[in-house]
């Protein structure tokens, strides 16, 4: 009695015996014969031979007949296009039937049916169908617009029937609008400039009513259309969040991590202060932790999306640490999220239950599993300084387990310790070198190689130990090559009268005896500072190391910002942004968070600052371990050649540039991990800055420093210009600029006497201005300036004036005295000239900073015509006090990341997108963000002047 | 949208597929394979993977895989929902979801999954519904069927399709009127070593079992509702009257249902019933430990604790297991290393326990790992959390149901780290 009976095969031949039951009289029998055939189509069999036979069926009173006969047009019309239009009469006919179920039936199959010769024909009833008094009728047909659509979108435009189904959007029955709005969002996807969803208030309130009535997909689709609206105000976002939050309890996670989407979206504008923020952030706990109780699969979602929230909003599950606790029976996926959201979350209020459980997890079975518990330990170190010391006794502990991959996973987040820590946990190298014998992976035994070079001084038999690797020099990994080079060197430097032989050893083998560039480059370069200066040597290769920070495996805020718009999408699953990877590309457009509305906090924010600009358009990456070589790099530059501290902006870029090509080919193959960039930090120390200017001539065959060096420091000076003509000033012309110099600024002043008489008794006195610019000298023209007589004086200033804002910004009112009178002049003064040499801003900070800005601060602005690469661009600004954090390379796009400090103190964030190498691109994008936004773009024309120059 | 649905048995074979666009070949489930031997287990298969063209969503239930194909931007929980809805749904029609059921009900099962979905859009979902629209099998509609050459496909439309209340249809009847309600709590707790707890919440669910004639509308209020602050409801309950008065108030969906579930975390509410005593070591250099467990009642509210099971998954090392239960009986896989007693229930004059002698594979070295123990229970008549039904009202219908609320404890993901 069972469907079984229908994949029985004869021996005839199974499709000549199904013809002829089809062909039969007996209704009954061609009802057995075409289950048969859909019986074998669902296990993919080709039954498309008796495609006429069955569509000879489809004229019937029969539904169930009807039905399956509908089920095997849609599988095999597109093979047979010609038969298809056979079925083309019964299905107009169908529409017209005085049973809604049968209109619905036929309109439903007719989309499903992809053959372009039938969409024709199909027009007619769908424009019906659309306008039908039944509603399970009319929502049939909206989705069979969204299928027309897909087969032949102009059809579908030239039809009208867009219109049409934007005008479901306002049915009554909240089911036709639910299908209405997924119909067109799903067009809408494809076509991501129309502006099909036009969402208005008024819309938004029947989305929002429909949305209570619908069923559960309905609200699915509705939540996600409203995601993308943005409210006008933070009230309106209120409202909407208020008549959202009830989906919170809904039993279908999927409608619970819509509606999360949509409240974390216009939480956004919602003002920190307000009560309903705080109770706003209480509801969304619950339905998070909730969805962690539902299936493993969905777990595993939701654990993906939780992470991304934790990220944006720590506040929200930062008392909910233990549901996130491992259960050993859950799958590996979820075991693995749950570990990494659990760092997110730890603190230290946390830390102490939080590493028991890390140690009861080291000692799992799954070695994926432990190997990622014991790096989680590493990671609370470095992130909760507190909890420090425990965790290195933890780690200890498992060392002495002895089990392969525990120690060497250890002895690589011990490694990251130190770099934290320094001259804190040393004492645990003894423990560490006693498992050198059983380290066999690359990476733990770098990790080991690099702790043994560090602490030379400290491991008396720290020779006999790298010598002990050095015998399979060749067998190693590079990773352990260029490790095991940089260790010996180091060695060397430290206890250079026992080690002489084996340092010689490790540059032979790495420079003659290596087909690797990168190993022989970094051997020759060894060898070479080795033999000519020594001393630079130890400056170079022993130099301090900047301390590592736990935030490299952040999410960046811009892309954070953009991920958080697709909650509950694949995108939120992969944490990268759907035009990464959605088939096709078809030009997703980038979401954003609505700005902050104003609100209390914010009193000083003005009206010049573009509130509406939506902010962080841009992809932005994920930060790699390998963007720490910018840091490097940069903080690693050694003190200045002379003068005051802070001056030598152009001696420091020099090296970079200098460094930079050499460098980057030294260590473009380290792999992953914050370790990669730690070993190979030494060389970066600053050379030219320590060797002092005249370059020894030894080294000048690798670096050509020379030129670099030769230029004076000190930040773009504009030419002269005429500030104040002759007869404005019954003869007194001055003309100026202002420069800044070694940190100080200074007004330079061309008087020309055009008068016919003798000039005596200068003075000068500024008006209040908004920087509190003001001479620091009175004005010293030291002999009577007779008739056409022209001198040149340099004014100093500082910033300690009293300060009042000037519109612009940047204007400056100054009054000139002399023997015949008092003149009065404004002229405006570039804003670089108020950078100050400690702008650069400490990476983590930039990024807490960053984010810590509200998005409504950001200005962007677009250099034109600047064909300049991201070298030049950092090495101009530099020499201005605009300094280069950090640098990446996103699509092809070079992203400067920069800091400038005004000398009132406001620190200003910079994004700098340049596109290299092409011509036709020589826009340059700058993104500003600062917590005084007035200033923006007064600092864009600093930009634009220093970059054009 | 979802284009297409791959069934997947547990060795591999691909026994049904179902394309609600155009046709996605079979090779698309390479990538699915591809990752399950990579995973070793089958519970370890990511759910969602993606392939050069297209992604996959699935889902692992009842030893079948629900592999769903999707090319454009979803939301991968809404795929996932649907999918264990439709296995909900064959469990609903065929009284089990395996490969045979589904092979046997082909027809059916093509039906459904068509009228679920439409175009990628879930169209009906609704038990209710689709049993209106494609009649479950029974052995005697068959017969009859195959007599009269009826059919088992409605025709026509379903009355809840496009009601605001689409989980009921119509013209309900029955003889007899009764309300059920099952109030079922699972603890799902992790205790360490030293007995102490580590965590634990309760994760409670209200079943409901509603054969009223008409549209009668429920209220169902509870003596302590403040323990309720974390609640997923079904669609029909209305959620203002909740928010205001904390009252369930809703005209039930026809049958078997899921009123709402809920969770209870605060850590001094969560009793825990039984405690673990457990001495389990493995003796260095040798090929032999000892095993030694003992189960005792801890704040049961006077209850009797039943059906208790322990299952223990042992360290891979141990060969076989020598030991003697006071009660129950126990058993050893020596392929999977997985242990099994079966305890039964707790008398607290004698209190069961499993000891014993491990014997493990001779010159491995001994394991790193304890194993933790799982363990399953069941009180009868206990809401753990303390819940209780206050009283059930109907309006909109005169006749007087009969009614009924009934209470068990579970375990649910119970574990004892040694």
């Amino acid at each position: 009695m069972t469907d079984s009976k229908y994949f029985t095969t004869t021996k005839k031949g199974e499709i000549f015996e199904l013809k002829a039951e089809l062909n039969s009289d007996k209704k009954e029998k061609k009802k057995e014969a075409v289950k048969k055939v859909i019986a074998s189509m669902t296990v993919g069999k080709d039954v498309s031979a008796l495609f006429p036979d069955v569509v000879n069926c489809m004229q019937t009173d029969n539904l169930e007949l009807k039905k399956l006969v509908y089920l095997y047009l849609m599988n095999y019309a597109k093979s047979q296009p010609d038969m298809a239009i056979m079925a083309v009469n019964t299905f107009v006919k169908d529409c017209e039937d005085p049973n809604p179920l049968i209109r619905a039936l036929a309109v439903r199959t007719m989309g499903c049916i992809r053959v372009d010769k039938i969409t024709e024909y199909l027009c007619e009833p769908l424009r019906k169908c659309l306008k039908d008094e039944d509603p399970y009728v009319r929502k049939t047909a909206a989705v069979c617009v969204a299928k027309l659509h897909d087969i032949n979108a102009q059809l579908v435009e030239d039809q009208g029937f867009l219109d049409t189904l934007k005008d479901l959007i306002s049915d009554s029955n909240p089911m036709v609008v639910a299908n209405a709005v997924a119909a067109l969002s799903e067009i809408a996807e494809s076509h991501p400039s129309s502006n099909l969803l036009d969402l208005n208030p008024q819309s938004i309130n029947k989305l929002l009513t429909a949305l209570n009535e619908c069923t559960e997909w309905g609200q699915i689709f509705i939540l996600d259309c409203l995601a993308n609206y943005t409210p006008k105000d933070d009230r309106e976002a209120q409202s909407i969040c208020e008549r959202v939050t009830p989906r919170l309890s809904h039993a279908n996670s999927a409608v619970v991590l819509s509606a999360v989407k949509v409240l974390m979206k216009f939480m956004e504008m919602l003002s920190k202060d307000l009560d309903y923020y705080g109770t706003l952030l209480k509801k969304l706990a619950p339905p998070l932790v909730t969805l962690l109780s539902a299936e493993p699969e969905l777990q595993y979602v939701a654990l993906r999306n939780i992470n991304l929230i934790v990220q944006k909003r720590p506040e929200i599950l930062k008392h909910e640490m233990k549901v996130f606790f491992v259960k050993y029976n859950d799958p590996i996926y979820v075991k693995l999220e749950k570990l990494d959201i659990m760092i997110r979350l730890a603190s230290q209020a946390n830390i102490a239950q939080v590493l028991a459980e890390l140690k009861e997890y080291a000692t799992e079975v799954d070695v994926d599993f432990v190997r990622k518990a014991v790096r989680a330990i590493g990671r609370c170190a470095i992130k909760v300084e507190q909890s420090a010391e425990r965790c290195v006794s933890t780690l200890l502990d498992l060392i002495q387990t002895k089990v392969n991959y525990v120690v060497q996973e250890a002895i690589v987040v011990i490694k990251d310790i130190f770099r934290k820590y320094p001259n804190k946990y040393e004492s645990v190298i003894a423990t560490l070198c006693e498992n050198l014998d059983s380290l066999d992976e690359p990476e733990a035994r770098a990790a080991m190689i690099w702790i043994v070079g560090e602490y030379a001084e400290r491991i008396d038999n720290a020779d006999e130990l790298l010598e002990s690797f050095l015998e399979g020099f060749h067998d190693e990994s590079t990773q352990v090559q260029l490790q095991l080079l940089t260790a010996i060197v180091k060695l060397f430097l430290k206890k250079p009268t026992e080690t002489q032989e084996l340092v010689q050893q490790v540059l032979s083998l790495a420079t003659q005896d290596s087909d690797n560039p990168d190993l022989r480059d970094r051997g020759y370069i060894y060898w070479r500072l080795l033999s000519t200066d020594p001393v630079a040597a130890k400056e170079v290769v022993l130099a301090e190391k900047p301390l590592i920070s736990e935030e490299t495996d952040l999410i960046e805020p811009t892309l954070l910002d953009e991920l958080i718009c697709y909650i509950g999408t694949l995108a939120s699953v992969y944490h990268k942004p759907p035009s990464t990877f959605v088939e096709g590309g078809r030009g997703v457009a980038h979401k954003s968070l609505p700005p902050r509305a104003a609100s209390s906090e914010s009193t000083e924010s003005p009206e010049t600052a573009p509130a509406g600009a939506p902010p962080g358009e841009q992809p932005d990456v994920i930060p790699t371990q390998g963007d720490l070589l910018g840091d490097l790099l940069n903080l690693d530059l050694g003190p200045p050649v002379s003068g005051p501290p802070l001056a030598t902006s152009s001696v420091q870029m020099g090296a970079v540039d200098l460094l930079g090509g050499g460098l980057d080919s030294l260590m473009g193959d380290e792999p992953e991990g914050i370790g990669g960039t730690n070993f190979v930090a030494p060389p970066a120390a600053a050379v030219p800055a320590n060797l002092g200017a005249p370059i020894s001539s030894g080294l000048s065959d690798l670096f050509d420093l020379t030129s670099g060096v030769g230029t004076l420091s000190g930040s773009y000076v504009a030419p002269k210009a005429v500030w104040l003509p002759a007869m404005k000033a019954k003869g007194l012309e001055i003309s100026g600029t202002f420069t800044r110099q070694v940190g100080s600024i200074s007004m330079d002043l061309q008087l020309t006497n055009k008068a016919l008489q003798v000039m005596t008794d200068f003075a000068i006195q500024f008006n209040r201005n908004s920087f509190g610019l003001a001479p620091a000298a009175p004005l010293q023209v030291h002999a009577p300036l007779s008739p056409n007589q022209t001198v040149e004086i340099s004014l100093p200033l500082n910033t300690v004036g009293s300060v009042m804002k000037m519109e612009p910004l940047n204007n400056l009112q100054v009054a000139v005295k002399n023997n015949i009178d008092v003149f009065y002049f404004s002229t405006l003064y570039p804003l670089h000239i108020l950078f100050v040499e400690d702008g650069k801003m400490d990476r983590q900070m930039f990024l807490a900073t960053w984010k810590d800005i509200p998005n409504e601060n950001e200005a962007q602005f677009q250099i034109r015509d600047c064909p300049l690469n991201a070298e030049a661009v950092s090495s101009k600004l530099q020499s201005s006090n605009i300094f280069t954090i950090a640098k990446r390379n996103v699509e092809g796009q070079d992203m400067l990341y920069q800091s400038l400090k005004l000398t009132n103190g406001i620190w200003v964030l910079a994004e700098l997108r340049i596109q290299p190498g092409s011509p036709s691109f020589t826009d340059l994008e700058l993104s500003l963000k600062c917590r005084a936004p007035e200033v923006s773009q007064y600092v864009y024309q600093a930009y634009e002047t220093l970059l054009k120059n | 949208m979802i284009h297409s649905l791959f069934l997947i048995n547990c060795s591999g074979d691909i026994f049904l597929e179902k394309h609600w666009k155009s046709v996605v070949s079979q090779s698309v489930c390479d990538y699915f394979f591809e990752a399950q031997e990579k995973a070793a287990d089958v519970e370890n298969v990511p759910p969602v993977i993606s392939t050069p063209h297209h992604y996959l969503i699935s889902i692992y239930r009842d030893k079948l895989f629900f592999v769903s194909v999707i090319q454009t931007e979803v939301p991968p929980l809404f795929v996932i929902e649907f999918l264990h809805r439709v296995a909900d749904t064959f469990q609903d029609y065929f009284g089990e979801c395996s490969e045979a059921a589904i092979k046997d009900n082909v027809v059916i099962v093509y039906e459904l999954l068509e009228e679920m979905l439409d175009n990628g859009f879930p169209l009906a979902t609704e038990s209710n519904i689709l049993k209106e629209l494609i009649k479950p099998p029974t052995i005697l509609r068959s017969v009859v069927n195959s007599i009269t050459g009826s059919s088992n496909v409605g025709d026509t439309l379903p009355t809840g399709q496009l009601s605001n209340i689409p989980w009921r249809r119509a013209g309900v009847k029955y003889t007899n009127n009764e309300a059920y309600f099952d109030v079922v709590e699972e603890i799902d707790a992790i205790i360490d070593k030293s007995g102490a707890t580590v965590f634990a919440e309760i994760q409670g669910v209200i079943d409901a079992c509603i054969k009223l004639s008409g549209m009668p509308d429920l209220s169902l209020s509870f003596m302590n509702p403040r323990l309720l602050d974390d609640v997923s409801f079904h669609p029909c309950i209305r959620f203002k009257r909740w928010e205001s008065e904390r009252v369930l108030s809703f005209i039930p969906p026809d049958g078997n249902f899921r009123l709402i579930s809920y969770r209870v975390s605060s850590q001094n509410l969560v009793a825990i019933p039984v405690y673990v005593k457990h001495s389990i070591s493995f003796k260095e250099n040798s090929s032999a430990g000892r095993f030694d467990i003992t189960i005792g009642p801890k704040q049961n509210m006077g209850k009797t604790i039943e059906g208790i099971t322990v299952t223990v998954h042992m360290p891979k090392v141990v060969l076989n297991m020598n030991l003697t239960p006071t009660q129950g009986s126990y058993t050893f896989d020596p392929v999977t290393k997985v242990l099994t007693w079966d305890v039964g229930k707790i008398t607290p004059q004698k209190l069961p326990s499993l000891k014993g002698l491990v014997n493990l594979q001779s010159g491995a070295p001994k394991p790193e790992e304890n194993p933790s123990l799982n363990i399953q229970f069941r009180i009868q008549q206990l809401a753990i959390s303390g819940l209780k039904v206050n009283r059930l009202d109907m309006y909109g219908e005169k006749y007087k149901p009969f009614k009924g609320v009934k209470y068990v404890t579970k375990a649910g993901k119970f574990q004892v780290r040694t």
